[in-house]
């Protein structure tokens, strides 16, 4: 078969899976074959495809033109394949751990919520290879839009005054900043193809430039660059597998990608350093990364300090995609990867509380690493790689966007990451020291989740430490990306 | 003064129009409203008629000797445009007498009291 | 007889209704409207593709040569609209014969009929026609016919409604008969392209200007363009369910076709847009609609009403884009007039699915319904969503027309507006989501979809929505055409003049 065509398949799969999910709703373990299974076919075909990629093969389908000169179209580049790996090796790894998770919990609709699951996915491989910012906008509204079921699952009052703010914020700044930023920039540019170095013609307005790039940095609310963030917090009344793939890598990281796709591929990156609005977003970035931080400090609930935490990591990524330097954009990107592999297991080990021992706050957790000690010791590594600390990935990322930050003389940015790593000891090192230094409850013995949840957390592990091991490579073919 | 007496037909026009006019937002019954609404129209009635005139013309029925007609055009426009009218006001009547059997008046504002009450009753 | 079809179009439906109502029975009545309205959809279709291929046609009404009769002419701006009034109504038709059984006592069932076909004839009626008087002869058929329709729901208070409209429509009608007597007076003439050519030269004065004043405050009230829609909201909340899914469809998609010809071809671009400052009128008037009409369509209690009003505030939407004056904002009034006739058409009949299972469209009875008839709940979301302007749906492509021709010449602050306008329908739409997927059923609320021949025409208009959403060539490529037709030519034609 033509590479080429694979690529279509990377949009299909998931939504074959939709077919097979629906039509297999009554048998739980034909429905959750198919999820894994196309999960699994997913993965191979990405990987394939990154194969080609890697041997030169121009990787590219055009679907069909909207407008007249507005076409859906995807092509592979290397920025993209990395999220898409990101996003498809995840999806495996999340529906095994859904399968325990939702049985465990007793879950009412689990039909619509693999179906929704897996439209997501869909939407997510369709931002990740997409070729213009027209084919990017429509399916980070698709995004929105079918991850909005799985946000209200529980049906009941909170869920539903969560899922007024996720979509409010989504759709809201989507429609209203997005929207016009891409209007405005065909108006101004006449394509909107992602283009190396920018799509803008010479002498654009500076200040045209500086609107619509901030159009774009708000604009694009799954990156919840601060004060935008609410959303993600409220988005936390999904269950566990939901915040743990869509809002801690495949919604929010569409979003980082996006704002790192546009300052690259839009703007270009040395457009974008000498605009004087860039400073003013770089400095933005860097408190909305400080403050969230201290709100993380604050938060007693589970899984609201994870999304803090998310929250102030987005801000590294649009930090780098804004200090827009070749190490900082690598560093970006390398922070996706890094913190998706780590953020989705400290939300795995949440959920595996909360479905084992009912314990949502913690507060909760003295002693906890006793009655569950695989589950905290996933956690404490995951935390360490968030932190940054070697032998574990996230020590890449931080090294590259501090470079970055070097490169582009925001010294203050080094200082500024450097806070941040010290608050993230303190708010998410605390937990597994609750957990193991506390006295255990009382009565209490040993009972971790579901196999198939453990399993999930301890893969997610294994690729954080293996994510160091093999940093080079990735740095590597990223690196490899045309920017200009 | 000339222009106030040359262009008389107009005058009426305009008074007629705005009686009409006054009727249709003044009056509380429904059939003074209608009533108003025809005032209103025929104002436009005469306004098509009188523009068709003709001066020292006649009446455009073909005759010897004669050589300058009225325009007959507007006549004929306006004979469509009664036509309307009259149906308008035949559909108007029926619906106020549906108006009169279902909330037993005419007034304007019994029907809004009427209407008012449900509306308190069902919230 | 391909060369009858303009006149077949209208004939048809006119003389179908006095047939209709010697078939009596009210079954096969609907069959024979339905038939019959499904021929006018087919002779529309050949004709846009005739006027595609071949250029206007102009057909003289029993061979009397304009300007002494009467003529038909159809150019690609009517053909267009002449698709959108059959292809509405022969869908809403499909659908009609429960709800209309449902919701209109026995004996009148096949009345209803008549005045559907007399509506639609009259319609059709005013986008073929080449004559000015004319239009006011099938405005005054479309409009008495409309409120027969409208007062044939079993609601009462559909009487009152029905009773306010009449005297509101006619009153424009008038209006609009006092403007085509002043032009008459002027130029001696009702063809419209004979006026077309008359008028400029007599231009300054002010008598075409009260002309066309008369005219455009007449076709505003049948358009119920802010401030003039008090009479709207009510006529479509108590209508029969149909009738109003038919009006919101069609009725001020005439309207504002009206309002297009008037202004861009039998008045000139240069007089309608450079010596009267329609530019702002428009787009100020069209923003304070949609904001208005958007916020109250927020707190409406009955959706019927609620999305009356968002009639109200897309109408603002079509307004500012023919105040923009553009070639590029013409267009997207006009693809937002096909658009809009199939989010609303597939909102309405929603609405009648929902009517003729559960009886009532307060929120209170559409509580739960996501659960007690999914398939409507999902059609009524779609519809939605397109009124918000998702990607994908047609309501995104004519926002983005829209929005790309206030950014065009420069206007950022009437873009921002637009967008922000969309946010508004998200809350008015959400709302009633929420309401449909998380309140609990009533208790005893009835259960189960509206039957098949409901569903499908809900169906086809929603996939409508999404299809042209997608494949927008049709639309995009003719209403392209329409707009530059009329603006480029109506600007050559003064040029001439000016030459004189």
């Amino acid at each position: 078969m033509n590479a080429a065509h694979l690529l279509n398949w990377t949009l299909l799969i998931p939504l074959l899976a939709v077919v097979g999910i629906v039509l297999c709703s009554r048998w739980e373990n034909l429905r959750e074959t198919a999820s894994l299974g196309a999960a699994a076919i997913l993965f191979a075909v990405v990987c394939t495809l990154y194969g080609n990629l890697r041997d030169g093969v121009e990787l590219a389908v055009h679907w069909i033109e909207i407008l007249p000169g507005l076409a859906i179209s995807f092509r592979v580049d290397t920025m993209g394949m990395v999220f898409a790996l990101i996003a498809s090796s995840l999806w495996f790894v999340t529906v095994l751990y859904a399968i325990g998770y939702m049985r465990g919990h007793d879950e009412q609709n689990q039909t619509r919520f693999y179906a929704c699951f897996a439209v997501a996915i869909s939407a997510v491989m369709g931002i990740a290879f997409a070729e213009n910012l027209f084919t990017l906008f429509v399916f980070y509204e698709v995004l929105s839009l079918c991850t909005y079921p799985l946000v209200t699952h529980a049906g009941n009052e909170k869920a539903k005054n969560g899922g007024r703010i996720y979509l409010g914020i989504l759709l809201g700044t989507s429609i209203a900043l997005f929207l016009p930023a891409i209007i405005g920039t065909w108006m101004l540019s006449g394509t909107l193809d992602f283009t190396p170095g920018g799509v803008f013609p010479e002498g654009t307005s500076p200040v045209l430039l500086s609107v619509l790039l901030v159009l774009f940095a708000f604009g694009i609310g799954k990156a919840a660059l601060m004060p935008f963030h609410r959303w993600l917090p409220a988005a936390m009344v999904a269950p566990t597998p939901v915040s743990a793939l869509l809002h801690a890598v495949a919604v929010v990281k569409a979003g980082v990608f996006s704002v790192v796709k546009v300052v690259v591929f839009i703007f270009g990156i040395d457009t974008v350093a000498d605009l004087p609005v860039t400073s003013w977003l770089v400095y933005l970035a860097g408190a909305s990364i400080l403050l969230a931080s201290l709100v993380a400090m604050r938060q007693d609930n589970f899984k609201s300090r994870l999304a803090y935490s998310t929250v102030s990591q987005l801000g590294y990524i649009t930090l780098g995609a804004f200090m827009a330097s070749q190490a900082a954009i690598v560093g970006s990107m390398l922070h996706i990867t890094m913190h998706a592999f780590g953020k989705i297991t400290l939300f795995f080990c949440a959920g595996a509380v909360y479905v084992a021992h009912h314990k949502s706050e913690i507060s909760q957790l003295d002693g906890m690493g006793r009655v569950m000690p695989v589950t905290f010791i996933a956690f404490t590594l995951g935390a360490l790689s968030i932190i940054g600390l070697p032998p574990l990935g996230g020590v890449w990322s931080k090294w590259f966007l501090m470079m970055g930050a070097l490169d582009s003389g925001y010294l203050i940015m080094l200082a500024v990451l450097s806070i941040s790593s010290l608050l993230n000891i303190v708010y998410l090192l605390e937990i597994p020291a609750r957990a193991f230094l506390r006295p255990a409850p009382a009565g209490a013995s040993l009972q971790e989740a579901r196999p198939s949840s453990v399993v999930a957390m301890v893969i997610t592990t294994l690729m954080c430490i293996a994510l160091f091991i093999y940093g080079s490579d990735l740095y590597e073919f990223i690196r490899s990306a045309r920017l200009v | 003064m000339s222009v106030l007496f040359s262009h008389y037909n107009y005058w009426v026009v305009i008074v007629l129009m705005m009686i009409g006019f006054y009727i249709v937002i003044a009056q509380g019954n429904l059939v003074k409203k209608l009533i108003g609404l025809n005032i209103f129209q025929t104002s436009v009635f005469i306004l098509y008629i009188s523009a068709g005139k003709v001066s020292g013309g006649t009446a455009p029925i073909l005759a010897d000797g004669i050589t300058l007609y009225s325009n007959p055009l507007p006549h004929v426009l306006i004979l469509t445009a009664i036509v309307v009218g009259i149906a308008t006001t035949a559909l108007g009547l029926s619906l106020i007498i549906r108006i009169r059997d279902t909330y037993g008046s005419v007034e304007e504002q019994d029907v809004r009291a009427a209407e008012g009450n449900r509306k308190q009753e069902s919230c | 007889m391909l060369s009858h079809l303009p006149i077949l179009q209208v004939i048809l439906p006119l003389l179908g209704a006095p047939a209709c109502l010697i078939l009596w029975r009210p079954r096969i009545a609907w069959a024979f409207s339905f038939f019959i309205s499904a021929l006018a959809f087919i002779i529309s279709g050949l004709l846009l593709k005739q006027v595609w291929q071949g250029g206007e046609i102009v057909y003289a009404l029993g061979g009397w040569e304009a300007p002494w009769g009467i003529e038909y002419r159809i150019d690609l701006l009517n053909a267009f609209l002449l698709l959108i009034v059959s292809g509405l109504s022969t869908v809403v038709l499909a659908g009609a014969r429960q709800s209309v059984a449902r919701e209109i006592p026995a004996e009148k069932q096949t009345l209803f009929y008549v005045a559907w076909l007399l509506c639609l004839a009259g319609q059709l009626g005013i986008l073929a026609t080449g004559d000015a008087f004319n239009v006011f002869v099938f405005l005054e058929i479309s409009s008495l016919s409309t409120y027969t329709l409208i007062s044939l729901s079993r609601q009462r208070e559909a009487l009152w409604a029905a009773f306010q409209y009449l005297i509101v429509g006619t009153i424009g009608a008038t209006f609009v008969l006092i403007g085509i007597g002043l032009m008459y007076m002027m130029t001696g003439t009702l063809n419209m392209a004979d006026l077309a050519q008359r008028l400029p030269e007599v231009a300054d004065t002010r008598t075409v200007f009260a002309a066309y004043a008369f005219i455009i405050v007449g076709v505003c009230l049948k358009l119920a363009l802010f401030p003039l829609h008090a009479w709207l909201p009510n006529a479509y909340t108590f209508a029969p369910s149909v009738v109003t899914a038919f009006l919101a469809a069609t009725a001020t998609k005439v309207a504002v076709y009206l309002l297009i010809r008037f202004s861009f071809t039998v008045f000139g671009k240069d007089f309608s847009t450079f010596d009267v400052p329609l530019h702002s009128i428009f787009i100020g008037l069209g923003l304070i609609a949609v904001f208005s009409a958007s916020t109250v369509a927020i707190m409406q209690r009955n959706i019927k009403r609620a999305i009356a009003y968002s009639s109200v505030a897309q109408i603002g939407y079509m307004i500012i884009g023919l105040g923009l004056g553009s070639v590029l904002g013409l267009q997207a009034t006009l693809l937002h007039l096909f658009n809009h006739a199939l989010m609303k058409g597939a909102l309405f009949m929603a609405m009648v699915a929902m009517m003729l299972r559960i009886g009532g469209i307060t929120v209170d009875d559409i509580a739960g319904l996501g659960k007690r008839m999914p398939v409507t709940a999902l059609a009524f979301v779609t519809g939605g969503l397109s009124l918000i302007g998702v990607p994908l749906t047609v309501g995104f492509v004519s926002k983005w027309y829209l929005v790309s021709a206030a950014f065009s010449q420069g206007m950022w602050l009437v873009a921002l507006l637009v967008v922000l306008g969309s946010l508004l329908a998200v809350m008015y739409i959400w709302r009633l989501v929420e309401i449909m997927y998380f309140r609990e059923s009533p208790e005893q609320a009835p259960r189960g979809e509206a039957p098949l021949t409901v569903l499908l025409p809900l169906l086809l208009l929603v996939l409508g929505n999404i299809y042209f959403g997608i494949d927008t060539r049709l639309p995009v490529s003719v209403t392209e055409a329409a707009a530059s037709s009329l603006l480029v030519e109506a600007y050559q034609g003064v040029q001439v003049g000016g030459a004189k």
